[in-house]
Order: C-alpha cells, then structure tokens, then sequence
C-alpha cells in the first residue's frame, strides 16, 4: 500500500507531527531520491472531502437565502452570499441566551475540573504513603465505568430536589464525569516531576498552598490544556445530559436548542443550517488552536485508561 | 516535560520531616502526619463526586427493588421488575439493537482507522492538514452534526437516486426501518474515527522502522507487512480501541436522538434511550432496574478491559 523507503527519518518527522510541530522539511541533498506515495495522498484526500463534505453543506446552506435554501439542494453554493439565515436565528430563537448559557457551562466545566483535579491529583500523589488517599484515587477512578445513562434517572430526580435542575447541576455532573480521566492524567504528570524541586520550595520556606499554586500548578499547565480541552469538548457539544438536567427550556444550551428549533423551522433550512454552524464553530476553531494538546490527550487517554 | 523520577511512592515533604524530629533507630517507623491542607485538597471533591454519581446509582439500584413511579409511595416489590425486563420486548429489542450497532460500528471505526493511520504514516504528501482535517468530526457536537446528515440522508441522497435513477436510493434510508441503523452507523463512525485514527498513529510510530526495512529485504508486500508486522505488534492498541469504542457505542443516544429519535416505530431505539424514557413514562422504577442491567454489563467489560490491559504491559 504505502512506500517507505527511509523509515527512520520518517518516523521522527510524524512524532513531532504528532506533537504539533512542524514537520522538518527533508534535507534537499539526501532525501530528493525518495519517492513520495502520491496513491495514498490521492486517497487520503478523497476521505478527507468525506470528512469535509458534511461541514461544506453546513456553511453553504447557512449563507443562503431562504429563497434559494427551500429546494434543498444541498451542494450548491449560496447565490447571492446572504446572512439572513443567522439574522433570522439570533433574532427569532433565543440563540444569545443559548449562547450565554453554553458559554457559562462552558466555562464553568472547564474551570471545576482543572482546579478540582489539580488539587484532588496533588494530594494523592503527596500522600500515595496513606491507604485513605491511595483508596480515593481508585474510587475516583471507578467513575470512568459508569456511564451516564445508568445514574441519569436518579440524577435528574435529585437536581430536581435539591434545586440543581439548572446550568449550574450540569456544570457539578459534567464536571464529575470528567474527573476521573482528569485525575488520571494529572497524577501520572504529577509522579514525573522531581521532588526535589518542591523540596527546595520548601526549604524556602513556601506552604503547601503556596508550593501548589507558585510551582505545581504552573508545570501542570501543559496537562491542564489536554484537560480543560477534552472538558471544554464534551460541555460545549454534549446534548444528553443539559437536555435531562435543565428543566427550564429557556435555560438550554445551545445543542438542545438547535434541537428544539430544528422542528420549528424544519423548512428554513438556511435558518437551521445557520444556527447549526454557530454552535459547531466555537469548537472548531478551539480544535484548530490546540491541534497539539487534543491529539496528545487522545492517546494519553487511551494509553494510561 | 519532565521525566526524571517515576517514583510511584513520593518521600514525605520536608515540612512533616522536620516537625517529626529526630527518629531513635530500631524504633518502628512512626506514622508521618498528612498536612490538613491536603485534606482540604481531596475531601471536598469526593463528598461532590459521591452525592453526584455514587448517591444517585446507589439510589437507582434501590429504586429498582421498588414500584415508584419517581414520586409518592412506593414499595418493594423485589425481582418483579427485573423479571418484567426479560419478557418486555421493547427492552429486548433494544439490547439486541444496541449489541448489533456497537459490534458494526466497532469493526467499521477499527478497519478504516487503521487502514488511515498506515497511510498517514506512511510517506504522502499534506501530512498535518489531512491529519488536522480527519480530527475535526471528533469536535463536533454529535447531535447537531446529526441533524445535518438527516437533511443529506433524506433530501440529498433521495435527490441524487431520483437523478441517477437508482431506485434504492430514491426513499430516504432513515426512514426504512430495515436499514436507519446503517445511517446510525454511519455518522457515528464518522465521529468516532479521528479517536480511534490519533491512538493507531501512535501505534504505528512505536514501531521500530527496522522492522520494515528487514520485511522489505525479504521482500513483504506491503499488505503483507500490514497483516504480518503492523497488526500483531500493534495489539494491544487495537484492543484497546476495540474495547474503548464498544463501551462509548454502547450509550448511543445523541446520534440517535439528532437522526431518526429511536424510529421508525421503535426500531433504532437504544438502551439509554430506553432508560432515559423512564422519566416520561412513569415506568421510573422498572427503567432503574433496565439501567442497573445495563450498569452490570458496564462493570463486566470493565473488567474485562482490565484483565486484558493488565495482562499486557505494553498498555
């Protein structure tokens, strides 16, 4: 299938692909004889339209007129170029509340879990000597068995108890459910940092409050993005649970409310399209940014899970 | 980063050393002091993670043995519940579907994922923009990304029958409760692949390119090297992403919800779906006793991803 005359160069080149640098140029001299697999490239390309197709009807759709969007052409390019259907969709939904409200999820999902993680994380790994913290780590970690599913019922019920039926039980549950794979990733992070330099911290004289914030949490911040992206990704994105959880309708994110108004406007669909594509964009352009730690938590993930 | 010590049991801080004294030999080891602080550092965070997830399935297990209808009296009724589930063909229809849907999904998202790792591994062209484009279903929003392929699955791919006049094609496949579980397995493959495709690749790339260079003396093909070399030392990856992915396809529902809302009738309805509709029917304690099912076939994968993994130390 493939032709790999230089192996080894190759395989340095796609790890540092992989995290996220630039791809070395091969030296002119030597490797000018290399024969580049242009049947593989040519079918690589053909997957990625298969891949790119569905986002192409996405932004096409949305930037026509309504006119032209009703005979449901899905390939066309919009003529004339209009943006009647966001006008449409920020004006007659609640899109800016849905928007305000994903946001605060958003947010607040992204925070909880990075702080709660780092602390819960750094404790146990400090304290791996005592079975209470080495017994709360496992118990942490028993959570990534769970599915949402199985406890949604109860969970529904007792945020409906306890007053929690809104945006903020969302951001407690999600933020839950992503701590397992939080704490997983921080303490393996955590174990790889030398003692020795909290030790000096300490022979300073620092507390440990004063040694997590001013040098533990600053070495954690490259683990910290993989995490607070992959918790970002799943609030931002995630339908199942603010549909459940969120009893008022006006207080819905932006995935249930494109929901909600996919039926009321099941025949504009340069409205749909276009609130559709307001709700994919955040996240595609947050992906395009943080290319590296998305791929690096990926296989992390997986490798430490 | 830095990897200089991976000390599984790090040394006691230098603070609680200094506050224990001096230590006679011969003396047992004396328990050293957990800092309050660090106290303060976990236990906050575990009394939230217990009243959010270990509470409520605590409950739901509970509830199960009960008739409650979510609110009001209720009573035990022991198995009633559980032996209402295996007779309910609504219940059972959507475990079957469930199965048949992950086990589909699973080999489709494995092939094609490996197939694309060789060759974005391999020496083409455009390498990091066609790895950066293949990731991108994976950021998308599931149900609103859904709702896109709904509209090509029921105007695009009618229309295009009706152009090219395959007949088949004509009638919209969500709609044909045969075969809407293939447009199920379809969006759902397409976002599932970027995961499975970034944990291949680095698969493939802890592979020593010797391996390669020796099979090419010999004179391997390269679908021979792909039967022979890549997938045997690549395993354990592809167990895990076997196992990964059958436990995520398992929850189905946003896919579902966003393309054809369990239909026709009830023929794509999965098991959360089915637990879910607990909250709507009334039937909140017997859902309980369908999910606390479906929580025992969780732990039993679970556990069977740990004994594999464990098994092997690559992973």
């Amino acid at each position: 299938m493939s032709v790999q005359p230089a192996l080894v160069i190759e395989t340095v080149e796609a790890t540092e692909v992989l995290e996220g640098k630039k791809a070395p140029r091969p030296s002119q001299g030597r490797f000018t004889m290399e024969r580049v697999n242009w049947s593989g490239t040519i079918i690589l390309i053909l997957c990625a339209v298969t891949v790119l197709l569905p986002l192409y009807v996405t932004i096409s759709m949305a930037f026509k007129t309504g006119e032209q969007a009703v005979d449901g052409n899905a390939f066309s390019l919009p003529a004339p170029f209009s943006v009647e259907g966001f006008v449409a969709a920020w004006n007659l939904t609640n899109f800016p509340m849905g928007a305000a409200i994903s946001l605060f999820v958003t947010a607040g999902t992204v925070i909880a879990t990075i702080l709660l993680a780092a602390f819960a994380s750094f404790a146990i790994v400090r304290n791996w000597d005592r079975k209470f913290f080495r017994y709360s780590f496992f118990y942490l970690l028993a959570a990534m068995f769970i599915p949402f599913p199985v406890v949604a019922l109860s969970q529904v019920q007792l945020t409906g108890l306890v007053g929690l039926a809104n945006p903020v039980g969302v951001i407690i549950l999600a933020t839950m459910f992503q701590l397992s794979f939080s704490v997983l990733l921080f303490t393996a992070f955590l174990r790889s940092i030398p003692f020795e330099l909290e030790e000096s911290a300490r022979i300073d004289g620092a507390s440990t409050w004063q040694t997590f914030w001013h040098m533990i949490f600053p070495l954690l911040a490259p683990m910290s993005a993989t995490i607070g992206i992959f918790a970002f990704l799943y609030a931002w994105n995630d339908f199942m649970m603010p549909s459940l959880i969120i009893a008022d309708p006006a207080l819905q994110t932006l995935p249930v409310l494109n929901s909600l108004f996919q039926s009321q406007f099941s025949n504009n669909y340069n409205v749909s399209f276009a609130s559709y594509l307001m709700a994919m964009a955040p996240a595609i352009v947050v992906y395009l940014f943080t290319q590296r730690w998305v791929m690096e938590g990926v296989t992390q993930g997986a490798v430490k899970g | 980063m830095t990897t200089t010590t991976t000390t599984t049991t790090p040394p006691p801080t230098t603070t609680t050393l200094v506050t224990q004294g001096a230590r006679r030999p011969g003396q047992a080891r004396p328990r050293r002091r957990v800092e309050p602080i660090y106290y303060w550092f976990l236990v906050p965070t575990l009394i939230l993670f217990t009243l959010a997830i270990t509470v409520p399935a605590v409950i739901g297990i509970f509830f199960s043995f009960t008739n409650s209808i979510g609110i009001g009296e209720w009573q035990f009724i022991g198995l009633t519940n559980y032996i209402a589930l295996f007779s309910d063909p609504l219940v059972i229809q959507s475990y079957v579907f469930t199965f048949s849907f992950s086990l589909v999904t699973v080999i489709v998202v494995n092939i094609i994922a490996l197939l694309l790792a060789v060759a974005l591994t391999s020496r083409i062209r455009l390498k990091t923009p066609l790895r950066t484009i293949f990731v991108i279903p994976m950021v998308i929003s599931a149900i609103v990304i859904s709702f896109v392929f709904k509209f090509l699955f029921s105007n695009s791919v009618p229309a295009f029958g009706a152009w090219s006049g395959i007949a088949w094609l004509e009638e919209s496949i969500l709609s044909n409760p045969d075969w809407a579980w293939l447009a199920i397995v379809i969006v759902t493959a397409w976002q599932a692949i970027p995961g499975a495709l970034l944990i291949y690749i680095a698969g493939i790339l802890s592979i020593p390119g010797e391996v390669y260079e020796a099979a090419d003396i010999d004179g391997a093909s390269k679908f021979q090297q792909l039967m022979r070399i890549t997938v045997p030392l690549m395993l354990g990856y592809i167990v895990i992403n076997v196992i990964l992915g059958f436990k995520g396809f398992l929850n189905a529902y946003d896919v579902i919800k966003g393309l054809t809302g369990g239909g026709p009738g009830t023929s794509t309805y999965s098991i959360a779906m089915t637990v879910v509709s607990g909250l709507t029917t009334g039937d909140y304690a017997y859902q309980m006793a369908n999910a606390t099912v479906f929580f025992v076939i969780a732990v039993l994968i679970a556990v069977l991803q740990l004994s594999i993994t464990r098994g092997r130390n690559a992973l």
